[in-house]
């Protein structure tokens, strides 16, 4: 397998031909610190470690990108007659009511998973900070539900959470609780994704045991002297100090949640399945996924898929606004 | 943290702390115990079934090539994480060794494809390899890894950084050209971080369903998630409701990773922690 990726033109020494050192010759005898010759080789010979991904780019995302953009104004269907149509398709985003609902499915899911992932991962690794030796053991069993793939993990929670036999509601039940019909109740569906994300949300916790572990304990030696309670060291010596992993995981799980589809189109989709079936638990990409690959609309998936990449991208630099201005970077980094 | 505690605050945190674990590795256990009962039984949230049915793997393997799948994942996976730990680390080690211009700026380039939603080149790189004629194979579930992914170019490329520079320095007066630094230097000092991309691209692919849901059509040629889907929607959705099937397939399908985890799992809990450090 690996002599798919070893061979490739020789990288190394792009020999310097006669004619390349001439020219350079000169530049080098001014440059006493070594320009001329020696930089051009280096870049010449950066260069060739790094094509493989600029051509990858140039191939598979600058390219496409454009193709995209261009689709996205077109009636592209894989078959037949392509047409443009102007801005039609992005007027169909607004007039669309599954586009809306599926933005709005999306949002709650994103809204409910991200916060409450934060907190309870946080809760968590703070949980598992406070064993000592032992916090190897609960690490590893708190993130062995990340190695189990999407579609195993929500067909495993069809079943946890059915809301007549299912373990959730059992439990529930314990305390009194009367559960809801997670997979059924068009008003449970989000929340029941959200329940399956927060199973396999491990990584977040591992991130955030490491960054509680890197808090010098002089910090809270020193509150705790000037009487600071737990409370008040958790807001003025933990968080900020492990805000700066905070920040990264609320970033890129909310990125991640907003392209949430594996475990919604293993719970609540499939080929047998009428379009319209379900449509509390549409989340975009499922819209998205199904106008391309489904029902061959391609111009217009094209168009979805720009205004989620508009949406992305806005909510991103918000929180990197935010962020720079809440998160404290240890001197090191940046 | 742990100075002078109230022994009832001790114990309210002990069973806080082994209520979560529960609530995180039940449902695997759950999930072996469904997988093992009759039809009737899968719903009785009993731990030790009443009447263990081994035939229910039997009976997956009625419902697909099961083994196929599996083997068609192990294909398909070693393929994707190899591919991608090679090319990402030759691309790290550009970034990480060679100074020139617009060095930056191109490293920023890489980064803010890790922001780009997927969405947005499927269905033009579909196109692509469609036109290649590689629809309904399993080349294009791993074939883009020969080109580096972002998140691993980064991730190594911290690592290349570490390695002191006048090691390279010293390789260089001995006359070890610029792929040799990469070969006999860089590589055998960051093995712990090859291992992690490989595991983590090895995981990303097992689990990878949206792909093969495009690009494949010949159940002969499923990986496992997508297979499992097959089997779940047979078995779920048509009113036949042989769950306690599903969960044979489900818990097949986790198996391996888990094994895989078993054995890397230093490597993958040290990454996570050090990949989220730069922020």
């Amino acid at each position: 397998m690996a002599e798919l990726v070893t061979p490739r033109p020789p990288l190394e020494e792009p020999a310097p031909g006669p004619s390349a050192s001439s020219r350079k010759g000169p530049a080098r005898a001014r440059s006493p610190r070594g320009r001329g010759t020696v930089q051009g080789r280096e870049t010449r010979a950066a260069l060739a470690f790094i094509s493989p991904w600029i051509l990858g780019f140039l191939v598979f995302t600058a390219g496409p990108m454009l193709v995209s953009l261009v689709l996205s104004f077109t009636d592209y269907s894989l078959v037949g007659q392509t047409h443009s149509v102007g801005v039609d398709n992005y007027r169909q985003l607004w007039e669309d009511p599954r586009v809306r609902q599926s933005l709005a499915n999306t949002f709650v899911y994103a809204a409910l998973f991200v916060p409450i992932g934060t907190v309870v991962a946080l809760g968590l690794a703070m949980l598992l900070a406070g064993v000592g030796r032992a916090s190897g053991f609960f690490r590893t069993a708190f993130y062995l539900p990340e190695m189990t793939p999407a579609v195993a993990a929500a067909a495993l929670f069809l079943l946890l959470l059915n809301g007549q036999t299912g373990l959730v509601n059992t439990v529930l039940g314990w305390f009194g609780i009367d559960g809801p019909n997670w997979t059924t109740d068009p008003a449970w569906l989000k929340p029941s994704l959200a329940v399956v994300s927060l199973w396999s949300m491990g990584g977040t916790i591992v991130i955030y045991l490491a960054a509680l572990k890197n808090v010098p304990r002089q910090l809270h030696e020193a509150a705790m002297l000037d009487g600071a309670g737990p409370i008040r060291r958790f807001f003025n010596v933990t968080l900020p100090m492990i805000s700066g992993a905070v920040f990264f995981t609320v970033i890129t799980n909310t990125i991640a949640a907003l392209q949430m589809f594996d475990q919604a189109y293993t719970m609540f989709y499939g080929p047998q399945q009428k379009a319209t079936a379900s449509d509390a638990s549409l989340v975009y990409m499922v819209y998205l996924f199904q106008n391309a690959f489904q029902f061959f609309k391609m111009g217009f998936a094209s168009a979805m898929a720009w205004l989620l990449f508009v949406i992305i991208m806005l909510i991103t630099v918000v929180q990197l606004r935010v962020g720079n201005r809440v998160v404290y970077y240890e001197g090191d980094t940046r | 943290m742990t100075t002078r505690v109230h022994p009832l605050l001790r114990a309210a945190y002990v069973v806080l702390l082994l209520a979560a674990t529960a609530c995180f590795v039940y449902p695997l256990v759950w999930l072996v115990s469904a997988s093992l009962k009759p039809k009737s039984e899968v719903f009785d949230n009993r731990l030790v079934p009443r009447h263990v049915q081994w035939s229910n793997f039997v009976q997956v393997w009625d419902a697909g090539p099961v083994l196929r799948w599996l083997s068609n994942s192990v294909v398909v996976g070693v393929m994707a994480a190899t591919t991608v730990t090679l090319s990402s680390a030759l691309v790290a080690f550009g970034f990480a060794y060679f100074r020139f211009r617009g060095r930056g700026l191109l490293f920023g380039l890489v980064l803010s494809t890790m922001m780009l939603p997927g969405a947005v080149t499927m269905i033009p790189v579909y196109l692509i390899w469609n036109k290649l004629g590689f629809v309904d194979t399993q080349v294009p579930l791993w074939g883009q890894n020969l080109f580096g992914t972002a998140f691993y170019i980064f991730l190594l490329r911290q690592f290349f950084l570490g390695v002191p520079r006048e090691l390279f320095e010293a390789a260089r007066v001995d006359g070890c050209s610029y792929f040799g630094l990469f070969r006999r230097i860089a590589l055998p000092l960051c093995r712990p971080a090859l291992v992690i991309v490989f595991v983590f691209e090895l995981k990303a692919s097992w689990s990878d369903l949206m792909r093969p849901l495009i690009y494949l059509q010949t159940p002969d040629y499923f990986t496992m998630p997508r297979g499992l889907k097959q089997i779940v929607d047979a078995y779920a959705l048509s009113g036949e409701y042989h769950w306690e099937i599903a969960m044979a397939a489900t818990l097949i399908a986790t198996v391996p990773m888990i094994v895989v985890f078993a054995f890397a799992q230093r490597y993958i809990l040290d990454g996570l922690a050090t990949s989220a450090r730069q922020g």
